[in-house]
């Protein structure tokens, strides 16, 4: 095992977790900011598998945009899912 | 018992598609004598597509970054109906929106100081990181949609951080306009110039330059802007305020 194969399943299991938080949570927002952090790493997996331009990409729109639209939708209805 | 008769009738349908699917050889078996047409040098050629991209495309269309030169010059229509996709989207958000904006008005709070004040510093940095990766979209990595995607996100933090604040919807308009016309101008005048749609017509210079390339850089500028500006529009229909 090399240290890119050891660092992208550290990266991947570190993705499948965020993913679980972000299906489980109760908490909505803490549910979109865990959907924001797989955004996170996929971004930086694109960038370990030289795609820099799709790692921008998914940077900007994943983590950036549809989080903060997530957020404020999140903010003008209810926190907590029933 | 409709329900049955109905289930019964679409799995059969499925059946039979998938036996008919099955019978059409998709690519071919033996990849060693693959032949492949090219319509630009009118000849065959023994390459696969992707093999022939790799090997020609600096020559045919001039641009450095490969995947620039498949996504604007051979797939170039392909990218003119992704970003009308994303026109529609946007137009989609605007009117959905607008309409609960008019009922309803939002009250809005001030972000703290240090939001402000890194907002204000950030904000041309972040516009110009974006215009540099679609300016030299056929250098280097990205182009268009990235360069747009950026551009849009320095406006998300001035909504951020000034909650008052909201993008001219007017010149939003007019520059996304303007940009779509562009594209399609463009590759009008190949039309024009050598009988198919978005030919490069422009003279390609010398590789690894700014201006090379033919049209894809102009064909680039254009998406970044209309990107930008659509990203933009949908942003501020979500979060602006109107007053």
């Amino acid at each position: 095992m090399d240290l890119f194969m050891v660092v992208s399943l550290i990266l991947i299991i570190a993705m499948l977790i965020a993913a679980l938080v972000a299906a489980e949570s109760r908490d909505l927002i803490s549910a979109a900011i865990a959907m924001g952090v797989v955004s996170l790493i996929a971004s930086i997996l694109f960038y370990m598998l030289q795609a820099p331009d799709v790692a921008i990409t998914e940077a900007s729109i994943g983590a950036g945009l549809s989080l903060a639209i997530m957020i404020f939708a999140i903010k003008h209805t209810v926190r907590w899912e029933k | 018992m409709k329900r049955a008769v109905a289930a019964i009738l679409a799995i059969l349908i499925f059946i039979v598609l998938g036996l008919a699917f099955a019978k059409i050889p998709f690519g071919n078996v033996n990849l060693e004598d693959y032949h492949y047409y090219n319509p630009i040098q009118d000849k065959q050629t023994s390459d696969s597509v992707p093999a022939h991209y790799l090997k020609e495309g600096k020559n045919e269309t001039g641009s450095t970054n490969i995947v620039t030169a498949v996504v604007v010059d051979y797939r170039g229509f392909d990218t003119l109906g992704e970003v009308t996709v994303l026109f529609l989207a946007s137009t989609g958000v605007g009117s959905v929106m607008y309409i609960f904006e008019k009922e309803k008005r939002r009250k809005v709070r001030r972000a703290n100081a240090v939001v402000e004040t890194a907002s204000k510093l950030l904000f041309g940095f972040i516009i110009l990181f974006g215009a540099y990766i679609f300016v030299h979209g056929h250098l280097t990595p990205g182009g268009g949609f990235p360069g747009g995607a950026v551009i849009a996100s320095s406006f998300l933090l001035l909504y951020l951080a000034y909650p008052k604040f909201h993008a001219e919807h007017k010149s939003l308009n007019v520059a996304e306009s303007l940009a779509g016309l562009t594209f399609v101008g463009v590759g009008l005048i190949g039309l024009l110039v050598a009988s198919y749609f978005l030919y490069n017509f422009l003279p390609f210079g010398l590789p690894t330059y700014l201006f090379s390339a033919g049209v894809i850089p102009i064909i680039y500028v254009a998406v970044g802007v209309k990107v930008g500006s659509e990203l933009t529009g949908i942003v501020d229909a979500m979060m602006g305020v109107r007053e």
